[in-house]
């Protein structure tokens, strides 16, 4: 176990590092000409569409005005991970697909952009000068032990450390950030970045120990003794998979973590082409990324038909626009070996039930991911498909003192929903050692 | 297509722009390019006992992303020989004849402005324009905005040049008076055959706040300007229009003040001007914006079946009233288009906050006082309860609509609404008879 209050960093010799952003950062003078285009509507509908309501027309007239840190606190007071979400969110599907400036001239405010200016900006801004946006209110007493190292636990830990509680996080990778760190697309946002975060989340007073499994280094029933609460923000830690293995067959999760973190990754010369198999945004990114390192011929294999693929229209034509094509209606069957290597995927045509293959130097598949949380033994109630139930104006789970937040009660949704999971929990337990307190 | 050639008390020029006295007619060589671009005239940096300048010189104010909303200067009259002026102003005259080529002056002693006059002729200016505007710098020293500040001063000095001149005598004023048409009435009285307005309005145009100094700096220290720019312009309709509706004035007005487009110069042109003058939207854009507003405003003269610029001159100047002549039976109320609606409901919060809360939204139950049979001339000391209005029938929830018997008719919400044509104000006045304040106070009267 490795218990520090900063943040571990990575080497630099890393994939993801080939990989331009996306949606680049805003000079001032670029965020001050998007900020005032904005129209600052009444009861904006953007703000609606934002899971922790950040009051963006507000944020956004910060920085038009040029209150930068101002911007920055009105996001954080929200969603402390608000300097992620900035890269990470599908906007498309949310703020800004909500903008009215789509029913007008089809060009939305860059809300994402604009949002990572205020954060990235206010928080270089306090570590040149020193002056926090944020100061930990004195001990109340209470600690809190949080289980895995993501953005729901780091947003629950920093709001309970803001309102003076000792908050413990226990990860049992050795980084932590979650699939903010290792499973974020490399164009949207790099490792760093999430480690930042969570190195300004962590010193606003919580604890980060690495490398440590609750339900086998330490037992769950031990942090329910040893604490006040306990938040279960453990994702989703179980990949699925299919029966397909062998050389050059990867869990998409694990493809896009290797590209990520590990140093000196780099594709074998001979993967000429690929498949992913699936139809979510994970299998989008992957086929995205591959073709971005150039893969000749990247081609994403759905069971079912286009319009059936859950993942969003503009990470579809994200991967389109990188040249990946879609080949529909295709169950997997096989990893096809020759000579020691992978050389084709095989599938059953679902109409005609016809068998055909794919060749292909690399197999990614990209079926999903469950909830994995049958090692801590935490005797939550559960809902039928694995996640976590909670009280949804709470967090709290069927236990009284254990809260719940992220993918592990939603089952796999975006890192502003686990940021508002973070703080609606911490919020909870405040309110009920508030109670508690009045009551004794 | 249109005529655009103007007669200005004897000044002929092939269309009604001309350069206003500033940067831009700095030089022969920088009236030489304005003149290939299609500038009908210029108004030569004002001449005098060369100056010093100091650095820097300009500001700007911005708004809304928008840069140079209002502009200032603290520059003086020009900082080149007399001597080299006056041979660049005869090389322009010669190589362009058709142009208007207008000396602006500023000198203090009689036989100093007998003897400017004279060599301005001699160059072969077209007319002279006496600079009694300038509103810093120079007027500490006696001259600009501390002559046209006075009348009896500025009379004085204008039957000088009347005297001395044989080509026209243009007087420029100062709009840093209470009354414009004092030094107006003061010029035409004493010889004036043409007036220019406005000169530049005495302005901070803002400050440093890292460094603590007004700006411009200059050295950590600045000093009050002169501001123009298009954020001017309608204190410039205003006296123009104020000039031109008096009788007593027959001079022809040149118009100076914000023009930036040809819209600008048909708004000066239909409240009286007989010629425009641009400086500002020159130094920003350059020459090259002649060709728009020499195009633009021949289009409109076509469109609207006007044959010449004389034609649309003064046209709206019969329609600027007093306010107590205004009819106050007339209404509209504002309606929304709830198609061209992007449901931002601007106009919501501007009509709840900024005017009489008569806009309502779906979404929200509303604080506003309603249905008082007395249209809220009733006590308003508390906030109001809440209440429930009844949206009509209309596609999209984020429209707002307007409650008519409530609406004031106050334009806000068109103003606000950031989709054109979305708002617009209907007229419903129900009692066709017209009646001004001055005519009910009239009658009481009686």
């Amino acid at each position: 176990m490795t218990k520090s209050a900063a943040s571990p960093r990575l080497a630099p010799d890393r994939l993801e590092r080939l990989f331009d952003d996306a949606k680049p950062a805003y000079s001032y003078a670029e965020a001050r000409i998007e900020a005032e285009r904005c129209l600052n509507c009444h009861d904006a509908p953007c703000v609606r569409h934002c899971p922790t309501e950040i009051d963006i027309p507000k944020f956004i007239g910060q920085i038009a005005s040029g209150n930068t840190r101002g911007a920055a606190t009105t996001i954080f007071e929200q969603n402390m991970l608000g300097a992620s979400c900035a890269r990470v969110c599908p906007v498309e599907e949310m703020c800004v697909g909500a903008c009215v400036y789509q029913g007008f001239n089809g060009q939305p405010i860059a809300i994402g952009r604009l949002q990572r200016h205020a954060t990235d900006e206010a928080c270089a801004d306090e570590r040149a000068t020193g002056r926090r946006l944020f100061t930990p209110a004195a001990p109340i007493g209470r600690k809190v032990a949080l289980i895995g190292g993501g953005p729901a636990s780091l947003a629950c830990a920093a709001h309970l450390a803001l309102a003076g509680v000792q908050a413990d996080i226990y990860e049992r990778d050795s980084v932590p950030g979650g699939l903010n760190t290792t499973g974020v697309a490399p164009y949207k946002m790099k490792c760093e970045s999430s480690l930042d975060e969570a190195a300004w989340l962590l010193s606003h007073g919580a604890h980060l120990m690495t490398g440590v499994a609750v339900g086998t280094d330490i037992s769950f029933a031990l942090l329910l003794d040893e604490y006040d609460a306990v938040f279960i923000g453990v994702g989703l830690a179980e990949v699925r998979t299919l029966e397909m293995d062998g050389p050059g067959v990867w869990t998409a999760t694990d493809l896009i973590r290797a590209i990520k973190t590990e140093q000196g990754f780099a594709l074998p010369p001979s993967v000429r082409r690929a498949v992913v198999i699936g139809g979510g945004n994970t299998a989008m990114d992957i086929a995205r990324e591959l073709a971005m390192l150039g893969v000749e011929k990247v081609t994403v294999a759905f069971r079912r038909r286009e319009a059936e693929m859950s993942a969003y229209a503009h990470e579809w034509a994200g991967a389109r626009s990188c040249g990946v094509v879609l080949r529909e209606n295709l169950t997997p069957l096989a990893a096809v070996n020759r000579d020691g290597g992978l050389c084709a995927a095989r599938f059953k045509e679902t109409e005609s039930g016809r068998e055909i293959e794919l060749a292909c130097e690399l197999l990614a598949l990209a079926v999903g991911q469950e909830v994995g949380m049958q090692a801590m033994k935490a005797g939550v109630r559960q809902n039928a498909n694995g996640t976590v139930w909670v009280d949804p104006a709470t967090r709290r789970t069927s236990l009284s003192r254990v809260y719940a937040g992220g993918d592990c009660i939603n089952g796999g949704r975006e890192v502003v929903d686990a940021a508002a999971d973070g703080r609606i929990a911490a919020n909870a337990m405040l309110a009920e050692w508030s109670v508690e307190k009045g009551s004794g | 297509m249109a005529d655009l050639r103007i007669n200005f008390c004897g000044i002929e020029s092939p269309n009604p722009y001309w350069l206003a006295s500033g940067p831009p007619t700095n030089s022969g060589e920088q009236v030489m390019r304005a003149f290939d671009a299609g500038w009908g005239g210029a108004v030569w940096k004002t001449l005098g006992d060369p100056i010093i300048n100091v650095n820097s010189r300009f500001g700007a104010m911005d708004i809304g992303g928008a840069s140079i909303a209002g502009f200032t200067n603290i520059e003086l009259i020009t900082d080149r020989p007399l001597a080299v002026n006056f041979e660049e102003m005869a090389a322009v005259k010669k190589r362009y004849p058709d142009r208007a080529l207008i000396a602006s002056l500023m000198v203090e002693s009689r036989s100093e402005w007998r003897e400017i006059i004279h060599r301005s002729e001699d160059a072969g200016c077209d007319g002279i324009e006496l600079n009694f505007g300038c509103p810093h710098g120079m007027c500490e020293r006696g001259m600009g905005s501390a002559v046209g500040q006075e009348p009896r001063v500025l009379a004085e000095i204008t039957s000088w040049a009347r005297e001395f001149s044989s080509i026209p005598v243009l007087v420029k004023l100062t709009p840093n008076v209470g009354d414009i048409l004092e030094p107006g009435l003061a010029a035409v009285g004493s010889g004036a055959d043409g007036l220019s307005l406005i000169n530049t309005i005495k302005s901070v145009i803002g400050v440093d706040l890292e460094r603590m100094t007004p700006l411009p700096a200059v050295s950590g220290e600045g000093t009050h300007g002169g501001y123009c720019g298009p954020a001017v312009k309608p204190i410039a309709l205003h006296m123009v229009g104020a000039l031109s509706r008096d009788s007593r004035i027959a001079a022809p007005l040149s118009a100076i003040g914000g023009v930036t487009t040809w819209r600008d110069a048909a708004e000066f042109i239909a409240l009286g001007a007989a010629s425009i003058q641009v400086c500002t939207a020159v130094m920003h854009k350059g020459y090259r914006i002649i060709e728009d507003l020499v195009e633009g405003l021949s289009e409109f003269l076509d469109a609207n079946g006007m044959a010449s610029v004389s034609e649309l001159s003064g046209r709206a100047t019969p329609n600027f009233r007093e306010w107590g002549d205004l009819d106050l039976n007339y209404r509209v109320v504002a309606d929304i288009d709830a198609d061209a609606c992007i449901g931002c409901q601007l106009c919501y919060t501007a009509c709840l906050d900024g005017a009489h809360q008569c806009i309502h939204i779906n979404q929200a139950r509303c604080h506003a006082w309603h249905g008082e049979p007395d249209h809220g001339q009733g006590v308003r000391a508390q906030v109001a309860t809440p209440v429930e209005h009844k949206a009509p029938a209309q596609s999209d929830a984020r429209v707002p609509w307007v409650d008519e018997a409530e609406c004031i008719g106050c334009n806000l919400c068109e103003l606000v609404c950031p989709v054109p044509g979305c708002i617009t104000m209907r007229e419903v006045s129900e009692d066709a008879r017209s009646e001004s304040w001055n005519e009910r106070v009239g009658e009481a009267a009686l």
